[in-house]
């Protein structure tokens, strides 16, 4: 049981850890659109830009 | 006790005159003093605050130090006057934020900087209103966007903005990136909070699970029972300190105004619950609740979270609508000529210049079509699907769709003319304006959240009395369960969305009681015969009378009517438009209101009213009697003899009698009130099955008969165009106006069909009814979702992570179901 005493404060550490990745992540903005690569999977990459109006 | 902290604090804060009366920063060696506010010397740290609070004492203000929540902050040390503004006296920059009203008034869209409280909100009103020549202010709180009207004789932009310096804050033009960009600013924090939630609510649940399972069988090791609680707590401060911080303001905002809102009660019970668990975890005795804290706030952030995205997609139409329009456009150097464009920037088109509108791509600005033919596809702006065939001539609106082929358009509005912009103009006031029905709805829940708070003492009171060990969860629990964010939330959303998705349609609501009314109208009233008809006449039959074959008198009252832009001389354009050109009348003269007298080829000829013609060629011209009294007759005669008769006749809209019958069915009654003769309004109402009618009534008229509908207890829906009969749609209690492109800025109607199509009409009909019965269904599932889910907690049998879930789904459930109204049959959904 006594590697209990190591082990809790390293998950204490770790989530600490994981939040500071994800905190990059969502600064980078890889959050910011959801729903869009979805579907950039399904599209040609050479597709023409015509009906795009943007 | 907080209210009494700030207060004392407060009165330090005047006490002592080592800190600047105005920001609050301590008084530095160049610290000036003598100006008395309130009865008092006060210290200003350097002559920008001095200044800064003399405009504002000068003003009368000096009620705002009283009122502000948080130290002003520090203004230029020199408040700029006048001329530093003077940049935004340029037309051409103007033109994105500010619209010239009908009045001949101007209204600029500004984002305020440095607001922090509601104190500040209403300083800015005050000293905006008190401006010379300022016919009105709004400022939005939340969003800090400003809506200032004012007269240009008497006022010029930059004095305003240098008003908004000199009390120490910062207006800029209204800018819509500013806005996304604050969107995902807020977005991304929102996300940041619920991670930091859900990973500190596993990671806690980790710790608790052990000793949940080890509780049956003699408990865990004391020092490794320890060792969780800290490491829980560890994890717990960030979720509590950080992720738990808007529920923390927002109660703290509450408060210092002295009300109860939503946030009080989810407040205190995290309060509650982690202080309970700190000293339990200290004093290693007692029971910890860090799991149902960080659980209680990860599923309420979730809730929110979820209820922020969806706010934000019903909003999204008329965010998509501003879009629309494309940022750069192809100007022709010269036209006619050589096709030879050059891509320009869309704000710096001007009227008058010639734009080359490839297919796939969006017409830049309101203008008319110059060369081509083609289809345009106008569905995002009139919630029409097909598209509509345009020629040289044709107006084409800015953020439509050219469908097939190229197109030359002349530019006629840009910018904030535009129909687009005063589309989204209308829609945004609407949105701002707040709603009867929500401020019911928060008096209710101001009321209910005292009503918790008291009960959640009672309870504690009482569980203390009969378990005192779970009294503290079974308060936190009623705290958080009988929270009625559901019930504030069941009205604003649907008619966010309902706004949104009529919006989308064609429907452009202007004000904020219109889809209310909607819904409750038990009478419909179509002003003028122009809303169920073309409002063009067309020829139906033409009947020779005598001797000259028919061909020629086309072409003969066609060389007649030539010059004319009278409906009918345009009906004659249509009619024969295969025998253009081929002979030419000279010397025509026009008799208004009665007809055309030229010469055609040597021949005298006069084409108009059977009185008119008869003056030339005698009596005559057939008794024949009409084919119904709805037709418009025009007669063609010589000087000797009497030569052809024209039928004309004004055609219903497609969807005009389907419009009416639906009317029907839903059981509202309908009214056709005209100004024109008896004949034509009873032949359209008889072909609609419009019973009740009035026809050659003027808009006095009009007016008592919709106040006798009123008087017998009507309420009155009024259809009518919106510009020419303002008084008339105004005694109604709900009007929609048909309009487009510039009278849409000028339309003084409650809303505003721009397609001018009756389906259009009948579905904006059964959205507002099918809003109202959602905001029904969701004040009835939110006050009996309350009812049901207080009792139960107050027994004990609802646990602080359950009441969590049951909260927030509460609200998501009010919100989900606001959402159905966007259904899926809605029209130009082929877009995005």
């Amino acid at each position: 049981m006594d590697v209990l005493f190591l082990l809790i404060p390293l998950s204490v550490v770790l989530v600490f850890a994981i939040g500071a990745v994800f905190w990059f992540a969502l600064r980078s903005g890889q959050f910011d659109d959801l729903e869009g690569p979805g579907f950039t999977v399904l599209l040609d990459d050479d597709a023409p830009g015509g009906t795009d109006d943007r | 006790m907080q209210i009494a902290a700030a207060a004392g604090e407060r009165a330090a804060t005047q006490r002592d005159t080592a800190t600047c009366f105005h920001c609050g920063q301590p008084v530095g060696q160049d610290g000036r003093r003598g100006l008395h506010i309130a009865g008092e010397a006060r210290a200003f740290c350097c002559g920008g605050c001095e200044a800064a609070a003399h405009a504002i004492a000068g003003a009368g203000l000096d009620a705002y130090y009283r009122l502000r929540e948080h130290a002003t902050g520090r203004p230029a040390r020199e408040a700029p006057g006048p001329e530093a503004f003077a940049a935004y006296e340029d037309p051409a920059l103007q033109a994105a934020f500010v619209v010239t009203d009908a009045d001949g008034c101007r209204e600029a869209a500004l984002l305020l900087e440095g607001i922090r409280c509601s104190a500040c909100v209403w300083l800015n009103e005050q000293v905006l209103s008190r401006l010379p020549g300022v016919a009105g202010v709004s400022i939005n709180y939340a969003t800090r966007r400003a809506r200032v009207r004012w007269d240009p004789s008497r006022l010029r932009l930059s004095d305003i903005l240098a008003a908004v310096a000199r009390i120490g804050y910062r207006a800029a033009p209204y800018d819509r990136a500013l806005a996304d960009a604050a969107y995902q600013r807020e977005r991304r924090s929102a996300l940041w909070r619920v991670f930091v939630a859900g990973l500190g609510m596993m990671q806690v649940m980790m710790y608790a699970v052990p000793a949940y399972v080890a509780g049956a069988e003699g408990g865990l090791p004391l020092d490794v029972e320890t060792l969780m609680r800290w490491a829980s707590l560890a994890l717990t401060v960030p979720v509590v300190a950080y992720s738990a911080q808007p529920f923390f303001l927002g109660a703290w905002r509450d408060l210092k105004a002295r009300r109860a809102g939503m946030d009080v009660p989810v407040a205190l019970g995290v309060a509650v619950a982690f202080a309970a668990s700190v000293w339990a975890t200290l004093r290693a005795d007692g029971e910890v609740y860090f799991d149902s804290v960080t659980m209680f706030v990860f599923l309420l952030l979730s809730g929110r979270y979820l209820e922020f995205e969806a706010r934000h997609r019903a909003g999204e139409a008329l965010a998509h609508l501003g879009r629309i329009v494309p940022a750069q456009a192809a100007r022709l150097r010269r036209f006619p000529g050589p096709v030879e464009t050059e891509d320009v920037a869309v704000s710096a088109l001007r009227p008058g210049d010639f734009v080359l509108v490839r297919p796939g791509e969006r017409v830049p600005a309101d203008g008319v079509v110059a060369a081509g033919e083609g289809a345009v596809d106008e569905s995002l702006l009139t919630g029409e699907s097909r598209p509509v065939a345009k020629r040289a001539g044709s107006g084409a609106v800015g953020g439509s769709l050219n469908a097939s082929s190229p197109l030359v358009v002349r530019v006629e509005r840009v910018g904030a003319d535009t129909t687009v912009a005063a589309i989204v103009r209308l829609v945004e006031r609407a949105l701002t304006e707040r709603h009867r029905l929500v401020e019911v709805a928060d008096r209710y829940a101001h009321v209910f959240v005292l009503a918790v708070l008291v009960l959640a003492a009672a309870t504690a009171a009482a569980w203390l009395a009969l378990a005192p060990g779970r009294a503290l969860w079974i308060a936190v629990s009623v705290l958080v369960v009988t929270c009625p964010c559901a019930l504030s939330l069941a009205t604003p959303a649907a008619l966010a969305v309902a706004t949104g998705e009529l919006a989308r349609r064609g429907i452009i609501v202007t004000r904020g009681h219109a889809i209310e009314t909607l819904a409750r109208a038990t009478d419909v009233v179509f002003d003028k015969t122009g809303t169920l008809t073309e409002g063009e006449l067309r020829v139906v039959a033409t009947v020779a009378l005598g001797a000259l074959p028919l061909e020629r008198c086309r072409a003969v009252a066609l060389a007649l009517e030539a010059a004319s832009e009278h409906p009918v001389a345009r009906a004659l354009a249509r009619h024969g438009a295969g025998g253009q050109g081929t002979v030419a009348a000279v010397c025509s003269v026009s008799h208004p209101g009665r007809g055309i007298e030229g010469e055609v080829e040597g021949v005298r000829y006069r084409i108009g009213t059977h009185a008119f013609c008869a003056g030339l060629a005698g009596p005559g011209g057939g008794d024949t009697p009409p084919r119904h009294a709805a037709s418009t007759f025009v007669y063609l005669v010589a000087a000797d003899a009497w030569l052809a008769r024209f039928e004309l006749d004004d055609t219903l809209k497609p969807g005009a009698a389907a419009l009416v019958r639906r009317l029907g069915e839903m059981g509202k009654r309908v009214h056709l009130l005209s100004g024109d003769a008896e004949g034509p309004v009873r032949a359209i109402a008889d072909g609609l099955g419009i019973v009740a009618m009035r026809a050659q009534a003027d808009p006095a008229a009009k007016q008592a008969y919709v106040a006798g509908l009123q008087r017998a207890g009507a309420t009155v829906a009024m259809i009518g165009d919106g510009v020419n009969d303002a008084p008339v749609l105004a005694q109604a209690d709900v009007s929609v106006a048909l309009g487009t492109g510039a009278e849409l800025a000028q339309a003084r109607a409650d809303a505003v069909l721009v397609s001018g199509d009756p389906r259009a009409l009948g579905q904006a009909f059964e959205l507002a009814r099918a809003a109202l019965r959602v905001i029904r269904q969701n004040l009835a599932w939110a006050t009996v979702y309350n009812l049901a889910a207080l009792p139960a907690a107050a027994a004990g049998l609802v646990t602080p992570w359950m009441a969590g879930i049951g909260m927030s789904g509460s609200s998501v459930a009010v919100v989900l179901n606001a959402l159905r109204l966007r259904r899926r049959d809605r029209p130009g959904e082929q877009e995005d």
